[in-house]
């Protein structure tokens, strides 16, 4: 099966009028992974257990829209007797009991869970080369990091291996990807979906999210997936729209603001004319577009890297090798079994993010990093609100640069950093946020990212509907795969 | 900057052990971080309230009812020792050191 020409209404289609059932499209969903994955290595594990899922939908009956389509889901959410392993070694065996509330509520939905998808260890990272398990490469070029940290979700999507996968993003994680693979990927509003179940980085930014090739169909899942969950505390009560129904692509009238910082000295001139000629598509279709201010946006990478550091310090302290995962061996007391299960199950990404933020919150230097981070974000948070008091959209490059080649900045840890600067103010902000294809820079893909006010998913999905009407980006073939032009 | 000292303590409070050469790269690496991050000392934040949560920070109650969810036998799944349902662990307390 290859996804690249379908949607989720087209499949659909096919099973609700028995072309095909859920079980076909299922088995041939996995042998067309096996083939591709040869050259992507999108998926850390299949899940063997699909076919039977799917043949039990076919009995049931093929009901609403996600009924009997198989979904890939990134690495870092638990999937009840599916190995879960966050791409890190101290999980590599880590066999969860229960599911994630977003997997539960697609699964609800009749979708299939295909399988769990590589990243970077405990997603930190973005070009998905800290993973434990290995490098995906990206469809438009193999020898070229997908990003990350969903970068196995992402490439899964672009190379037509599903037809939607699911991310999570702290920092960019849903929409660098996207960006560097061509297709859409949003992070809604901090609060709008439920992490129960999924693994824990930072957790005042985490948000999962959808990555799909058109937008109407992440509209699709993000409907299903989001809403209260009364295990997770900061899930919003706030009644869920039908996206997909509400779908409008007129921008006449809407107002958006560009902030000058987005258009940054050091980033690609073909990536920021393929974002000057996405944007001057909104001006054409009747939107106004003014440029605006962000003044603190130069220090948003550094108060990210404190708070998200000091958040996952906190959070990965539960990984001592006691209970479940990777356990050291040959050692004499609890102490060695806890620093050696860590030491040797832990990679060197998230070693200096752990250390980074247990010095951040240290005595002698609480005061000056972590409180300080905190303050400058209410600072950044204000801005970020005060120009959505005035326009309905904030737009901009979704990356300073396309897709880098593998291994070009895994050991300069403050240029990989530095790969986040525009993405990072959606999370610090809580803001949801989008990346939708805009174009081709020297062959390779370029995000627009477009952002909006909390809650208002509708709007990012209606701006992104019109840009993929006129481009038509979709239609277009990643240079790599196998057996294309 | 951030020493050598520094790290080996930092690195103490987080159970986390440095190989001789893992230090010297950490020190490296990490100092540029942490000057990176002390660009934030140029910012004015008199009287700023520090956010240190998101979203809706109400507390919420539900009912002090117990819920059945997994079974021991689910539970000791993925524990990596154990013994008579009891999960193992090497020594916590050696001999002499509890006198």
């Amino acid at each position: 099966m290859n996804y690249l020409n379908e949607t989720i209404d087209s499949l659909h289609k096919k099973l609700a009028n028995k072309e095909l059932t859920s079980k076909e499209l299922t088995e041939q969903t996995i042998a067309g992974i096996k083939d591709t994955d040869k050259d992507i290595s999108a998926f850390i594990t299949v899940n063997d257990k699909a076919t039977k899922v799917a043949q039990k939908t076919d009995e049931d009956g093929i009901k609403g829209p996600l009924s009997g389509i198989p979904i890939a889901i990134k690495d870092n959410i638990v999937s009840n007797g599916i190995k879960t392993t966050a791409a890190s070694k101290i999980l590599y065996n880590f066999m969860p009991v229960y599911s994630a509330t977003v997997l539960e509520k697609l699964e609800n939905a009749g979708a299939i869970n295909i399988g769990k998808t590589n990243m970077d260890e405990f997603a930190m990272g973005s070009s998905t080369e800290t993973s434990f398990f290995g490098d995906t490469h990206n469809p438009w070029n193999l020898d070229s990091v997908p990003g990350g940290s969903s970068g196995g979700s992402a490439a899964a999507v672009a190379s037509g291996e599903v037809v939607a996968a699911l991310g999570t993003d702290t920092g960019g994680s849903i929409r660098q990807p996207a960006a560097f693979n061509g297709i859409f990927g949003i992070k809604p509003t901090y609060g709008r979906v439920s992490r129960w179940g999924v693994i824990a980085f930072a957790s005042s930014l985490d948000q999962v999210g959808v990555m799909t090739k058109r937008v109407e169909d992440s509209a699709t899942v993000l409907s299903t997936m989001a809403g209260h969950d009364y295990h997770d505390s900061t899930s919003s009560e706030k009644e869920v729209p039908d996206y997909r129904a509400n779908l409008n692509k007129d921008m006449n009238g809407v107002k958006i603001a560009i902030p000058k910082e987005f258009w940054h000295e050091g980033a690609d001139p073909a990536v920021i004319q393929q974002v000057n000629n996405a944007i001057d598509v909104y001006k054409k279709m009747g939107a106004t577009v003014e440029e605006v201010s962000l003044p603190t946006l130069k220090h948003a990478v550094e108060v990210y890297y404190v708070l998200a550091s000091s958040e996952a310090s906190s959070n990965l302290q539960r990984y001592d090798g006691v209970r479940y995962g990777f356990r050291a061996k040959d050692v004499k007391n609890i102490k060695d079994l806890f620093v050696n299960s860590r030491s040797e199950g832990f990679g060197d990404e998230v070693k200096r993010r752990i250390m980074l933020g247990t010095f951040a919150l240290s005595a002698g230097a609480y005061d000056a990093y972590f409180k300080k981070a905190a303050q400058v974000r209410t600072i950044f948070i204000q801005e970020m609100n005060e120009v959505l008091e005035k326009y309905d959209l904030i737009m901009g490059p979704s990356t300073t640069s396309a897709a880098f080649k593998i291994g070009a900045k895994i050991d300069d840890p403050l240029a990989m950093y530095m790969n986040d600067i525009l993405t990072i103010p959606a999370n610090l902000a809580g803001l949801p946020a989008a990346s939708v294809p805009a174009g081709l820079a020297n062959g390779m893909p370029v995000g627009l990212q477009i952002m909006a006010k909390s809650f208002n998913e509708q709007a990012i999905f209606n701006a992104a509907y019109a840009l993929q009407e006129e481009n038509k980006f979709y239609e277009k073939i990643p240079t790599a795969l196998k057996g294309e032009d | 900057m951030i020493s050598k000292e520094e790290i080996l303590h930092v690195a103490e409070l987080a159970n986390l052990k440095l190989k001789d050469d893992e230090v010297d790269s950490f020190v490296s690496q990490l100092g540029k971080i942490v000057n990176m991050e002390g660009n934030l000392g140029s910012v004015d934040t008199t009287n700023i309230e520090p956010t240190y949560n998101m979203g809706d920070t109400s507390t919420t109650f539900r009912e002090d009812k117990g819920i059945h969810t997994q079974t021991r036998e689910q539970m000791f799944e993925n524990v990596p020792e154990s013994e008579d349902n009891l999960i193992k662990v090497p020594t916590i307390v050696a001999k002499g050191e509890d006198e």
